[in-house]
């Protein structure tokens, strides 16, 4: 039994390092973008389309991860395009957070015409499928950074709303705060001071998993050729183009495709890894 | 009485969430920019002929009873006409669906197939090296959404190992004629195994990408729930009688085990449908989510709304449907 929990405990600090660092290394490739890139990620050199990658054969070394179909710097776009993934995962994720953590603390706590109202639109949210609701929003909005993150926001409040929900009816419930009530704290006091910080770890968890979900939401909105704008390099916009070109130039689709997985797994690592952190019968 | 009553609010929050989704759709697709009577007509139309356009479709008037007509044609199936595939949304839609249909319920049974047999083999091999790399290969495939395994499947298996199908879903030199849009369905029926096996090539990419994740969740729920029924008093009693410990999981812990995770699946089940979107694009398969996606770029007003509509149909039933069927199953609820 001991052996099992000494298991348990060794493996996410495992987790959180590799995640950690992984992110780490991210923030500081995109701040520094415009200092380490190599190249201008917008020249194109149609003399030199369709580099391969250092370690193979007729690579370039000025282009380290060879360049696309128009001879642009496949390791620069990947650079400047984490800029655009850790900004969305930034903003996006914590303004989901905010309102979807708020609306779901209202319901759970105060019940009533709230809770009827917010879980109708719940209800309503969960029947349409995300992706499509996202993009239709984009269609709606326009194209841009702004509407990437509005759309975020608009189709995944729910998963925050939800989850905090439940979490402050359980809570609600307890003795705890029973004894607030009791000793004269008012509704909202009860809930900024006793229910909030009860249900904050949570709330972490699932931001970290939602900043994931944010840059794979981009990632599919460029793909779909719906996100930012053509003239800025977005991961997701690497992999379309890579897609089309696969079999003539496998790296413009796998290197943005394998920093998109390293960063997707990091968040969920770093969530599940927190959330493990928080959980009092684990510690 | 009680059961009728819970039913009955079912019914009634189904029926509210269901006009609310129309509500949503009605208003999003009013707000898009773009005049879709503009788009409908040919360059250089008079202003008569805009305004004739306009009172045929009902846009002279105010926003409320455009509502109430758009409304009751809905329900009435009436969809209007596709701008981009000047055809009737209705039919295109029908055309459709089966497409999406085939390849969510394959994503399904792939899913449950996976996720029951890695869980049934770590419970097996419990505590050792083979339950530590179930668990590890779980926490990947739950860590990463649909639309990035399908584009690892298509590097795998459509590039280093070009074993499957990566885009389509049937082979247009097989020359075969349907007579419905359930292919695969059809073609196990009339026995033309040559063209299932096609289907199948095509459709396993794509609806594993959609069962990886979904795989990941059964594996750990269920996992859990045998982990605890394995201390139970009837199991102690099956190794007493001395059955072998496969069978003892099989026939004794699997059965009472099962119940958390068939409710998780009909749950689950809605977003793998969701999911079709963006994997359908992905893979080129000719569904409802692709044909989404191009009504979307192509501004096609009609053809968006009677396609989320009908996702919102179909989310909606599959939880009600989840709901009932958890509540026939539950000793608890039935009786209460």
């Amino acid at each position: 039994m001991r052996d099992a929990r000494g298991h348990i405990r060794r493996l996410p600090g495992l987790r959180l390092w590799l995640s950690g660092g992984w992110l780490t290394f991210l923030v500081l490739a995109a701040v520094f973008a415009p200092l380490i890139s190599p190249h201008d990620p917008l020249a194109q050199d149609l003399f030199a389309g369709r580099l391969p990658p250092f370690f193979e054969q007729g690579a370039d070394p000025a282009y380290l991860l060879g360049t696309d179909s128009l001879g642009r710097d496949v390791l620069s776009r990947m650079l400047y395009g984490a800029r655009l993934a850790l900004i969305v995962a930034l903003v996006a994720g914590t303004l989901t957070c905010l309102i979807g953590a708020t609306l779901g603390l209202i319901a759970g706590y105060y019940r009533g015409w709230a809770d009827l109202v917010i879980s109708r639109f719940i209800d309503i949210w969960m029947a349409f499928p995300p992706v499509l609701f996202a993009i239709l929003l984009i269609a709606v909005l326009g194209t841009g950074l702004m509407s990437v993150i509005i759309a975020i926001v608009v189709i995944d409040w729910t998963r925050f709303a939800r989850v905090v929900r439940a979490e402050a009816m359980g809570q609600g419930a307890m003795d705890y705060v029973a004894s607030a009530q009791v000793a004269g704290r008012t509704r909202f006091g009860t809930a900024l001071t006793e229910i909030l910080p009860n249900v904050l770890p949570t709330i972490v968890a699932l931001l970290t998993l939602e900043m994931g979900i944010a840059v794979i939401v981009e990632a599919i909105l460029s793909f779909v050729n719906l996100s930012i704008s053509t003239d800025q390099p977005t991961w997701g916009g690497m992999i379309a183009e890579g897609r089309t070109s696969i079999y003539q130039a496998w790296w413009v689709l796998v290197f943005p495709l394998f920093a998109l997985f390293l960063t997707v797994l990091s968040f969920s690592q770093l969530g599940e890894g927190l959330k493990d952190h928080f959980d009092p019968v684990l510690r | 009485m009680q059961i009728v009553r819970a039913l009955l609010t079912r019914l009634i929050t189904t029926f509210i969430t269901l006009f609310g989704a129309a509500i949503i759709v009605f208003v999003v697709i009013r707000v898009v920019p773009g005049n879709p009577i503009a788009m409908m007509l040919p360059p250089g139309a008079s202003e008569a002929d805009i305004d004739r356009l306009k009172a045929l479709y009902g846009l002279d008037k105010g926003i409320f009873e455009q509502f109430v007509i758009w409304i009751s044609n809905v329900v009435q199936g009436d969809f209007g006409t596709s701008i981009t595939l000047r055809q009737p949304v209705y039919d295109l839609v029908i055309g459709r669906l089966p497409a999406t249909l085939e390849l969510s319920v394959m994503a399904l049974l792939i899913a449950v197939f996976i996720g029951g047999a890695a869980a049934l083999t770590a419970t097996l091999y419990r505590g050792s090296k083979v339950e530590g790399g179930i668990d590890v290969a779980g926490g990947i495939a739950l860590s990463l959404p649909d639309f990035l395994w399908g584009l690892a499947l298509i590097l795998l298996f459509g590039v280093l190992w070009p074993l499957f199908h990566i885009s389509g879903r049937i082979s247009p030199s097989l020359g075969f004629e349907f007579t419905s849009h359930f292919y695969l369905f059809e073609a196990l029926a009339r026995f033309r195994f040559d063209v299932v096996l096609d289907l199948m090539g095509h459709m396993l990419m794509p609806a594993l990408a959609l069962a990886i994740p979904l795989a990941a969740i059964i594996l750990q729920l269920l996992k859990q729930s045998l982990k605890e029924c394995m201390h139970d008093d009837y199991i102690t009693l099956a190794r007493t009688k001395g059955y072998a410990e496969s069978s003892i999981i099989l026939r004794d812990a699997l059965p009472n085990a099962i119940l958390p995770t068939l409710t998780l699946i009909g749950v689950q089940f809605t977003f793998l449908i969701g999911g079709t979107v963006i994997i359908e694009r992905l893979f080129s398969y000719e569904g409802l989510g692709n044909m989404a996606i191009d009504a979307v770029i192509n501004r096609d007003l009609p053809l968006i709304q009677g396609i989320v509509l009908v996702f919102a149909l179909l989310f909606t039933m599959v939880n009600l449907v989840v709901d009932m069927a958890y509540a026939a199953l539950n000793p608890r609820l039935r009786h209460a």
